[in-house]
């Protein structure tokens, strides 16, 4: 058996980029395509396996950016360039970026869940004519968590960006206070003519209550995409760790339109 | 006439004597009919003596390695108590007919804990069988048919298969174990796990040997020269136990019984140990962890080992969260994959065959065939508020 989907492959560790006190980046050399939003396998032989979103990727490199937060990210972060880990993947179904094509795009990220949004905001950032207006809510605990910087002054400055970041505690030049839920009753949905796309991600709870005011403030289901974040052991289906009902998050998602995200009940 | 030409020539004249094993077809209301196979196919049956036995077995292990429930003496739970427990065996006077295996035979094609990977700094090389033969498992009918579920989930969920488990699944034969005697707890006839076709033998043990029925071209070759005898095997007509397995057909009703208040009692009565889980014969989760030799902490193994759903951790990520905070949470999450989320998605019935090992392994007397009642029960409350809606 050479071609054991549980395998992992080793890659060399290109850069490592500090983001805050508990959250880096970390790029490694990578061949495999990746489609926005999709997640892989980073493992650490003795300490484990984790599934990572992957946070950015290019010819030649993949990033994830991992927060210290488990066993496997405490030990990630004595790792330095030229290192070796290993991964497998890509896994999941990804954004549908295709549909976000001339539309006007809504997404609203929290903390760490900007990470599996972010290619997509560079993306769009970069093409300023793939989609229409970009409005980005972007929220952070407080200011030492803010994850980044460099990019979130990129995404401020784009002409067609309208980016609202806000903290949930504190205050910060430049910055609103409060949940990012506070800010979508500001997106002018009735002037969108109906051409528009939404993008959830962050913890549970802010999702939940941000879908809800997604539709309070005019969207529609069939227009607004969730991504979470379960528990994986496997990536591929069998573990079982990540499965709702039917549904395994590994498999079918991450990425959930609002319709059946709404029905995922643990 | 080559010997392949010649098993296949008296295979063929055995089968002459067509034994009928139409058995009443079962179906569990609310899942897909047919789920679990058919009536035996068309077979010879032999007696074998203790001296045939003997040498049928010295036969078979030269091909497989053969795997069966045995009685461990002491072995059990509690003081005095034995388990029966699958283990490799030589000889067919060491098989136990007369009680329910502890655990399932799930272990032999899916072992509690398996080297997935020996690692190195370098690389990850994938863990090899030692045993090159095939294996040969007996068993009974709800446990070789809570294998098409373990087949379900571990090769046909998504576009990856489970190498490990494919590697021994691809090698393994069954022999189907006549139930002459039930035992505390089974329902296999309310799950329609009750018979199958899966099976390449079926045994019947009898005072001085035991009956040998050959559904398989490929075992033929082993019981030539034995004298057909008269004798069929049977499967389960019915059980004491009669279970309505409950039936649920949209997320809709689901998520609605989700939230009855009915879940609420097992915070109290279930202490989250997963022995049900552990015990079941068509649970499939599964744990990786890594260690590594005191000698040389750079090298090590990647091992999987079976987890349960129904243990504090099972969900948690990275950070702490989890979904499922109370263990009546994750009781609920358990009984609804059985009943709901595995039919939901592989369309091939309940993910249940019966066996009765989850109640009879519970350290807190939880019936699972109660907690059936009491679904059946509330949802039978959601219907109602249902149609008082409409």
């Amino acid at each position: 058996m050479t071609d054991n989907p549980m395998r992992p492959e080793p890659r060399r560790i290109l850069e490592i980029i500090p983001q805050t006190d508990n959250e880096w980046t970390i790029r490694i050399e990578n061949s495999t395509p990746i489609r926005h939003g999709q997640f892989m396998e980073l493992s650490l032989p003795k300490i484990g396996e984790a599934p990572i979103s992957v946070s950015g990727f290019g010819p030649g490199y993949a990033d994830f950016t991992v927060r210290r937060v488990g066993k496997v990210t405490d030990e990630l972060y004595s790792m330095k360039k030229g290192d070796t880990l290993f991964v497998r993947g890509s896994y999941g179904n990804g954004w549908p970026f295709e549909q976000f094509k001339g539309k006007n795009i809504v997404i609203v990220a929290g903390g760490t869940g900007v990470s599996p949004v972010k290619t997509v905001i560079n993306a769009l950032c970069d093409d300023p004519d793939y989609a229409k207006d970009v409005y980005l809510i972007l929220g952070f605990k407080n200011s030492d968590s803010i994850l980044f910087r460099d990019e979130l002054a990129k995404w401020k400055a784009a002409p067609h960006f309208h980016a609202v970041y806000t903290l949930d505690s504190g205050d910060k030049a430049g910055w609103k206070s409060g949940l990012v839920t506070k800010f979508i009753p500001d997106v002018p949905f009735s002037s969108f003519g109906g051409s528009y796309a939404c993008i959830v991600v962050g913890p549970p709870v802010m999702m939940k209550y941000a879908g809800l005011e997604l539709l309070k403030a005019g969207a529609a289901e069939d227009k607004i995409w969730m991504s979470f974040e379960r528990k994986m052991s496997c990536g591929i289906g069998k573990c079982g760790h990540c499965r709702i009902d039917e549904t395994y998050v590994c498999l079918d998602g991450p990425v959930f339109g609002y319709a059946k995200a709404k029905t995922l009940i643990d | 006439m080559n010997k392949i030409a010649f098993y296949k020539y008296i295979f063929n004249i055995y089968n002459r004597s067509y034994i009928n094993h139409a058995v009443d077809r079962l179906h569990v209301p609310g899942y897909p009919s047919d789920n679990m196979g058919g009536a035996m196919k068309h077979s010879k049956t032999c007696f074998l003596n203790a001296a045939e036995l003997k040498s049928l077995f010295s036969l078979l292990e030269e091909k497989y390695a053969i795997y069966a429930p045995v009685r461990v003496p002491s072995g059990g739970r509690y003081a005095l108590q034995d388990s029966i427990l699958y283990r490799p065996v030589h000889s067919f006077g060491e098989i136990e007919f007369h009680a329910r295996s502890t655990f399932s035979l799930k272990e032999v094609l899916k072992p509690i804990t398996k080297t997935m990977f020996y690692f190195t700094e370098d690389e990850f090389r994938e863990s090899s069988e030692k045993d090159k033969r095939d294996i040969l498992v007996f068993g009974r009918a709800c446990d070789i048919n809570a294998v098409k579920i373990q087949d379900e989930i571990l090769l046909h969920n998504g576009p990856y298969q489970d190498s490990f488990y494919k590697q021994r699944r691809d090698h393994t034969k069954f022999v189907l174990m006549e139930c002459t005697e039930q035992f505390d707890g089974c329902f296999c006839c309310s799950v329609n796990a009750n018979k199958t076709d899966m099976h390449s033998l079926a045994v019947s043990p009898h005072a001085d040997g035991a009956y040998f029925e050959i559904t398989d071209e490929l075992f033929a070759s082993y019981f030539e020269g034995r004298q057909a005898a008269d004798y069929t095997i049977s499967f389960p007509q019915k059980n004491e136990l009669k279970v309505d397995f409950p039936a649920i057909d949209s997320i809709e009703t689901a998520n609605k019984l989700k939230s009855h208040p009915m879940w609420k009692e097992f915070d109290d009565r279930c202490i989250g140990c997963g022995s049900c889980t552990i015990a079941c014969s068509t649970c499939t989760c599964f744990e990786t962890t890594d260690i590594i030799y005191s000698q040389n902490a750079q090298v090590g193994e990647r091992r999987r080992t079976s987890s349960s759903c129904m243990i504090e951790g099972y969900d948690t990520v990275a950070g702490g969260a989890m979904f499922r905070k109370t263990v009546g949470d994750r009781y609920r999450n358990k009984i609804m994959h059985k009943i709901y989320g595995y039919n939901a998605r592989f369309h091939s019935g309940p993910m249940c065959v019966g066996c009765g090992r989850c109640s009879a392994r519970c350290p807190e007397n939880i019936s699972y065939p109660e907690t059936l009642k009491k679904v059946s029960r509330a949802l039978e409350e959601i219907k109602g508020e249902e149609a008082s809606h409409d």
